[in-house]
């Protein structure tokens, strides 16, 4: 859009829209981006303080191995354990800080270059599952919403059922028909892109239940709006009614939705990635949990709390793109 | 603009003959339009005049096959331009809609899609008819702006629907269906909840369209806009016409009792002091006397001065949207504050209930602190003012029943154990006129109309000095508007309570004031007595608000003659 110049309004004057760039909120977004991180941080603390068992035996090889006490005491001199809790804390989010996110108890490597080898995988089947979920759910909500009482059971029926289906359970069944039985795809194959298909769409199809739910829901409402009706009275067809006005609005409660689910569907992830035994976040993340690999823990829950806040900014933007109601200040009326 | 003197034409434009419109399943239809019949000729305006659940909206979709897949509609004829409207296809209905009637939906503020681009809205029907290419729509939209007054319109096509006033909006949407100048435009109440003097320009807007020779027809609640710009009126009810002629006829002398029943209904000049409808039971009796004398040497109930109320916009100005108001409200009296939207009447109305805090200035409530205090120490204070507001439906929790409703705004220190307290409910809705029957209604089952009287038993609970009142009928049909009205009035004789009374309507502020507040921008433009005020105004703007205001010219024959 181009810029506006002032404007009269009624004859009464009115402030200059102006499109600046908005500087105040991008601030207090930028804060409250990293209030939620310095927040997960904390909570990682707390839950890394409060675990049972000693965390220099999980250093130096599980609850299995025998190490003799000096080893154990000279461990915990190294890593600090036995610090003051506030040094430690300190010294934990400094660390975060400046990207530091330890070293592997287990692997003994630096956690930030395990996340940085697994991390890639794992993204990629995050963000072609949501992409999936929208290619799945607009052309059902498009095609059945507001279309008499079959269709619209039928897409309603379709959404409630996935998004009600444990990812876990649908990804057996997929595995199950088109893997052994039909094998149009590979069970297992690494990150070939026939192999991300499966788990893609078992992640995809709960999360198109949703966003259908939703959409649904606007679409419908849209539909019986009075500018709906007036588009009609200019001799649009439903389908331009559909696709120019009431979509539109429809994608709005979606995007929201998304934002959070992207956050969900890493979680989702992880089970879809040992389901599939594909490489990824997954796999790491249940191994560092079983060996009380800490570190890797709280990197991988920093990293999916990192995400969480990045696709939250870019769903206000995208929202900003979707709605041009929120590009111009709001007239005084 | 040429005035074209409508030619004697032989068709009519539009033939309707004994339209019926059901809507239901097989079976199951239940008929909404019970065979009604009009036409129109070209460059002539048909008003279609009801109160809600008349059929008025009904009966302007079905001639643009608007009513939806559950609608059954069945004709003797339903011709345009000669051609059966009946059994068209939906294809076929497309190429009527837009390009032969063209339709300006109610409710201009929503109907324009708060997403799109005012120009994209208006340059739709001309692309949806194949209309030129891309660059010759864009200078079609900007021409049909500058047709329809709309100021600077190569940056309105640009600008969003919120960006607009209403007045604004509507233009454009009016400006949309005329794009491909069609024979007949059909607009639904296009000037309600507009304000007076745009309202005016709206009306004005329209005359042009008929004076170019299209035929017009107007559906409305409000006769008194209607006998601007009819030449014909068709008066609705329950799905029939009870009464059809030319408008001075009608207006005039009326001869089915609704008819006059609907213009007797119609607070004005004339019917101050007076019921404006018929008593529903009981013995008629007048309201009080208007000009109550003994006024004038009562204390004040609240005193407001110099009260300042500024906002900050979302753009970052402030914005005064009370400036310097200073007003006194007396025992038993009714204040009446009246101005187009945005001239600061709820904020001040807000401040007086001590809801909102001022700026500068304050008020005192019997002589005493009122705004200054901390809400702990007005709490027990409060109910010497009370509030009834337009939309009562939104002020009511919709899960609780009348009972509670009432029963809630009861002081436990005046009615103490349930029975008592029932007994008061029963009492305050007896006043309201409202039968013990519907004492566990909840507000979804019940009329505006019953919802109103509720909201004022609520509001006379905790037995207040003053009410509130912030556009209480301004929802409501007139008939309905007018009990509500001789209501409020009754119990201001039998309780003396005292209003302040707050309306965009001229017609309904004259009706009730004893004195009146003309506001604008914030600021009092003009005060005193009613009469003053209607009678001999002084300030410019409170002559253009009056000048502005569609009359229901009964009386005096100085309507321009019809073509007949």
């Amino acid at each position: 859009m181009s810029t506006t110049p002032s404007i009269t309004h009624g004859g009464a004057l009115e402030a200059p829209p102006r499109r600046r760039v908005p500087w105040r909120t991008a601030v207090y977004k930028a804060l409250g981006a990293i209030l939620v991180l310095w927040a997960a941080a904390t909570l990682c603390f707390a839950m890394q303080e409060l675990s049972p068992g000693n965390k220099a035996l999980a250093i130096l090889g599980g609850a299995g191995a025998r190490p003799p006490q000096a080893v154990i005491e000279e461990t915990e001199e190294k890593y600090g354990l036995n610090d003051p809790i506030v040094q430690r804390y300190g010294r934990f989010i400094g660390n975060l800080a400046t990207g530091d996110l330890g070293t592997s108890y287990q692997y003994k490597q630096p956690v930030t270059s395990l996340i940085k080898e697994q991390v890639g995988p794992t993204l990629v089947l995050v963000f072609v599952s949501t992409l999936l979920a929208w290619l799945i759910s607009v052309p059902i909500t498009l095609f059945t919403a507001g279309k008499g009482r079959v269709r619209s059971s039928m897409g309603a029926g379709f959404e409630a059922f996935f998004a009600g289906v444990p990812p876990y359970w649908l990804g057996l069944v997929l595995l199950v028909v088109f893997a052994f039985e039909l094998g149009v795809f590979p069970v297992t194959g690494g990150t070939s892109a026939s192999a991300l298909f499966l788990p893609a769409l078992t992640l995809a199809l709960p999360l198109a239940g949703f966003l259908g739910q939703v959409t649904r829901d606007e679409f419908e409402r849209g539909l019986k709006q009075p500018f709906a009706i007036s588009a009609r009275a200019r001799g649009a067809s439903e389908g331009e009614v559909r696709r120019r006005h009431v979509l539109r609005h429809a994608l709005l409660p979606g995007i929201t939705l998304t934002g959070w689910a992207i956050g969900a569907t890493i979680s989702g992830a992880v089970l879809v990635e040992v389901i599939y035994a594909r490489p990824g976040l997954g796999q790491v993340l249940v191994n560092a949990v079983s060996n009380q690999d800490l570190p890797v823990v709280v990197g991988i829950t920093m990293l999916v709390a990192l995400i969480y806040v990045v696709v939250n900014l870019v769903v206000d933007l995208l929202y900003v793109i979707v709605d041009p109601r929120l590009r111009t200040r709001k007239e005084v009326v | 603009m040429s005035k074209i003197e409508s030619r004697p034409t032989d068709a009519p434009l539009l033939q309707v003959e004994n339209l019926r419109v059901g809507f239901g399943s097989r079976g199951q239809v239940e008929e909404v339009v019970h065979g009604i019949s009009f036409s129109l000729e070209p460059g002539r305006c048909l008003a279609i005049v009801g109160e809600s659940g008349s059929g008025k909206t009904v009966t302007a979709r079905t001639l643009v096959g608007l009513t939806g897949d559950r609608s059954q509609v069945e004709a003797d004829r339903l011709e345009l331009n000669g051609r059966s409207l009946l059994g068209l296809s939906d294809r076929g209905w497309r190429a009527v809609r837009g390009a032969e009637i063209g339709f300006v939906l109610q409710d201009a503020l929503v109907s324009l899609d708060p997403l799109r681009k005012v120009g994209a809205e208006i340059a739709e029907p001309l692309r949806i008819h194949d209309r030129g290419e891309r660059s010759e729509r864009r200078r079609r939209v900007i021409d049909l702006l500058t047709e329809v007054g709309v100021p600077e319109p190569e940056l309105r096509a640009r600008q969003l629907p919120h960006e607009l006033s209403g007045g604004l909006r509507q233009r454009a949407l009016i400006a949309a269906a005329i794009a491909l100048d069609p024979p007949l435009l059909i607009a639904d109440e296009p000037t309600t909840a507009l304000d007076v003097t745009v309202q005016a320009q709206i009306l004005a807007l329209l005359e042009r369209t008929k004076e170019r020779g299209r035929g017009l027809i107007l559906i409305s609640h409000d006769l008194a806009v209607v006998s601007r710009l009819a030449d014909e009126v068709a008066v609705m009810r329950l799905g029939e016409i009870v009464e059809q002629g030319p408008v001075e006829r009608i207006l005039r002398s009326p001869r089915h009792p609704y008819t006059r029943a609907l213009l007797d209904a119609v607070p004005a000049a004339h019917s101050k002091g007076t019921r404006l409808a018929p008593r529903v039971a009981g013995a008629y009796i007048p309201a009080g006397d208007p000009q109550v004398p003994a006024l004038a040497g009562r204390s004040p109930i609240i005193t407001a001065e110099h009260l300042v109320k500024a906002y900050r916009g979302p753009d970052g100005r402030t914005r005064t949207a009370v400036d310097d108001v200073s007003l006194e409200i007396r025992p038993g009296e009714t204040l009446g504050i009246v101005g187009e939207s945005g001239s600061g009447k709820t904020t001040t109305a807000r401040i007086i209930l001590a809801l909102v805090d001022p700026d500068s200035g304050n008020v005192t409530l019997r002589g005493k602190p009122w705004t200054t205090l901390k809400e702990r120490d007005r709490r027990q204070r409060r109910r010497r003012v009370s509030v009834v507001y337009q939309d009562p439906l939104s002020s009511f929790d919709p899960r609780w029943t009348v009972r509670r409703i009432v029963d809630d705004a009861i002081a436990e220190e005046d009615h103490d154990g349930k029975q008592a307290r029932l007994k008061r409910v029963k009492e305050l809705l007896g006043h309201v006129g409202i039968g013990a029957d519907l004492l566990d209604r909840r507000p979804l089952q019940l009329s505006g109309g019953q919802r109103q009287r509720i909201a004022i038993a609520r509001a006379l609970a905790p037995q207040p000095e003053l009410i509130v009142c912030d556009e209480p009928v301004s929802a409501l049909d007139v008939s309905i508007q007018a009990q509500v009205l001789d209501l409020l009035a009754d119990l201001q004789s039998e309780l003396n309570v005292a209003y302040l009374f707050i309306s965009h309507d001229l017609g309904v502020i004259h009706h009730v004031s004893d004195r009146v507040l003309v506001m604008k921008d914030g600021r009092v433009v003009e005060s005193g007595t009613a009469e003053q005020i209607f009678n001999s105004p002084q300030a410019e703007y409170t002559r253009n608000l009056l000048a502005a205001l569609p009359r229901l010219e009964r009386a005096e024959p100085e309507r321009k003659a019809v073509p007949a």
